[in-house]
């Protein structure tokens, strides 16, 4: 079984469209939506929920009003600015409980945060494991490790040959849960100044966790220039380019009737998502 | 005044309106929180003055001293650091910078150490001054640096909403999502513009963008971009919830072209400096009353 993550740093550059056509394409696997503070892929996957769980993580700290002295002790202790006037800034507080430790009068509790939910579904693409992050909560990395290691478990289970994973924008913590331990990161970009940028940052994040990446230029005949540029990045730095995908309006028509691009249309586009496929599947 | 640019989803143009909106007012300071992968200085090219290394304090146990009796771990709600027979390991990659086990230490053994996160950059783009952060490579923590900018920027840590009053306008690139680099991102601002598209995507994201903003307690409006692609759901949204289009604009396959050249639409589009000053003007009503 191979985990393949698709990622890009830049946001906006496709990652949920081409995840969705893999879904489609994938014969066995497992799908996971690992960007779990603006997941999308339910979108064009239409999951049915079978199971809902909770998901907690990390604490907050609460100031018993009816007990504290109003020594301020907590007020210096805290780094994080979260505490003023007594009251705990529920977005400040990172958790750390200093200001618990340090109360006089134990007038401090630190409570569970219920940070969001994750879902064990059916898709008539086979399984899918994904989450919603509560408004406003932290901890995204943990949900995602969390979605990740159930995907990992039925793939197992149902002895699957992928798990595929919509990855988040960004080279921050959740990207570097959705990304360790994968076997392939597929970095899609676009032909941009930003895009490549974006690409050079985030494929220099998966080669400081020893992962293989491999790249696919989204909307290359945008910027010819911009994809020369990245092509030769690709090729100076031994990195495979898998994918080169034209701009067409298809893409936003697919998205808008909630299927995935193969599926809706057969043009250049789809056909190079289907090269790309099978160009990842001999790596 | 502080206006925060955020999306939700990524590639809507968070960064194509902070930018040209800057550039259209002039005598701005411009933020780019976006630290995971800033891009603002791809279109300001801004002359950067001044770059400092920011860090975050880790423990560093001094071993003569130890007593190994466990307290910094039973402290450490991260799992950074963990006694181990008569060893102290350290993990600090998980650190948050609490300073708890050195607060906690009976024996004085622990002090804090500088460990670099990022670097933060500020300088000067014509009349703009320019700030933004760039977090190192693996780094997984983003929001002490995302507090680094807002810092440099506000000159006080933007905590508590302490930073309202500001008579200079400030605008902020925010990243992508919906998570705790965001929220530290906008927390303060005087006004959010979101920037959607209208596609399932735009509108998903949008609406899990307004829960923030609306759990935050900032006032916000709607920018549509890419306007005339996809279909009618986010205005639809927007009326239902009677949230405000403050402006709209067109797919327009020369704006996309400038920006992967890294060239300002206003440069292309020079009309369109007349609309985002438009733009400011009904942010300013908004939040005026």
């Amino acid at each position: 079984m191979k985990q393949i993550v698709v990622i890009s740093g830049k946001g906006g550059t496709g990652k949920t469209i081409i995840t969705a056509s893999f879904a489609s394409l994938a014969k066995s696997k497992v799908m996971a939506d690992c960007d779990v503070d603006a997941a999308d892929l339910h979108l064009l996957l239409h999951p049915t929920i079978r199971e809902t769980h909770e998901f907690s993580a990390g604490k907050t700290a609460l100031i018993d009003q009816q007990q504290c002295t109003q020594c301020g002790k907590c007020q210096e202790v805290c780094r994080f600015g979260a505490i003023v006037n007594y009251l705990v800034d529920p977005i400040s507080c990172e958790g750390c409980g200093i200001c618990f430790h340090i109360c006089p009068e134990k007038a401090i509790k630190m409570v569970d945060n219920l940070s969001g939910k994750w879902f064990v579904s059916e898709t008539r693409h086979g399984p899918f494991v994904h989450a919603k992050l509560g408004i406003a909560e932290e901890n995204s990395g943990k949900l995602v490790t969390l979605v990740r290691q159930n995907a990992k478990l039925i793939a197992e289970e149902e002895e699957k040959d992928f798990v595929i994973i919509d990855g988040p924008p960004g080279i921050g913590c959740p990207v570097i849960a959705s990304l360790s331990g994968v076997d392939i990161a597929l970095i899609v970009t676009e032909a941009t100044l930003s895009g490549i940028h974006d690409l050079e940052r985030v494929a220099g994040v998966a080669h400081h966790f020893g992962i293989k990446g491999v790249v696919c230029i989204n909307k290359f005949d945008l910027n010819l220039v911009v994809t020369g540029k990245i092509e030769e990045y690709c090729h100076g730095n031994s990195i495979g380019l898998v994918g080169k995908i034209p701009f067409d309006t298809s893409v936003t028509e697919a998205l808008v009737r909630g299927l995935p691009v193969v599926e809706h249309s057969n043009n250049e586009v789809t056909h190079e998502v289907r090269n790309l496929w099978e160009k990842i599947l001999r790596i | 005044m502080i206006i925060a640019v955020a999306s939700g989803k990524g590639g809507t143009g968070k960064t194509t309106i902070a930018v040209n909106l800057a550039l259209s007012l002039g005598n701005v300071q411009f933020l780019d929180c976006d630290v995971e992968e800033p891009n603002a200085h791809i279109f300001l090219k801004p002359e950067i003055t001044y770059t400092h290394q920011v860090n975050l304090p880790v423990p560093k146990v001094n071993q003569d001293r130890c007593s190994y009796c466990g307290k910094c771990a039973e402290v450490c709600a991260y799992n950074a650091i963990a006694v181990v027979k008569d060893h102290v390991l350290v993990f600090p990659e998980l650190c948050h910078g609490c300073g708890g086990c050195s607060i906690f230490c009976p024996e004085d053994a622990i002090e804090e150490i500088n460990r670099p996160i990022g670097v933060l950059e500020e300088g000067k783009s014509g009349s703009i001054s320019f700030i933004d952060g760039k977090l190192n490579l693996g780094e997984a923590l983003a929001v002490p640096l995302v507090k680094a900018v807002k810092k440099a920027g506000l000159g006080i840590c933007p905590n508590n909403d302490q930073v309202t009053s500001n008579n200079h306008l400030t605008i902020i690139d925010v990243p992508p999502g919906t998570s705790c680099p965001v929220i530290h991102s906008v927390k303060g601002s005087n006004f959010c513009l979101l920037v959607t598209e209208p596609t399932p995507f735009g509108l998903n994201d949008l609406v899990l963008a307004v829960g923030v903003l609306r759990k935050l307690r900032i006032p916000f409006g709607v920018l549509i971009n890419r306007a005339d692609v996809g279909d009618t759901k986010v205005d639809e949204y927007c009326q239902r919830e009677k949230i405000p289009i403050l402006m709209r604009i067109p797919m327009d396959r020369n704006i996309a072209i400038a920006y992967s050249k890294g060239i300002p639409m206003i440069e292309v589009k020079p009309e369109y400096k007349k609309k985002f000053i438009k733009l400011y003007e009904k942010i300013e009503q908004l939040t005026s009353g």
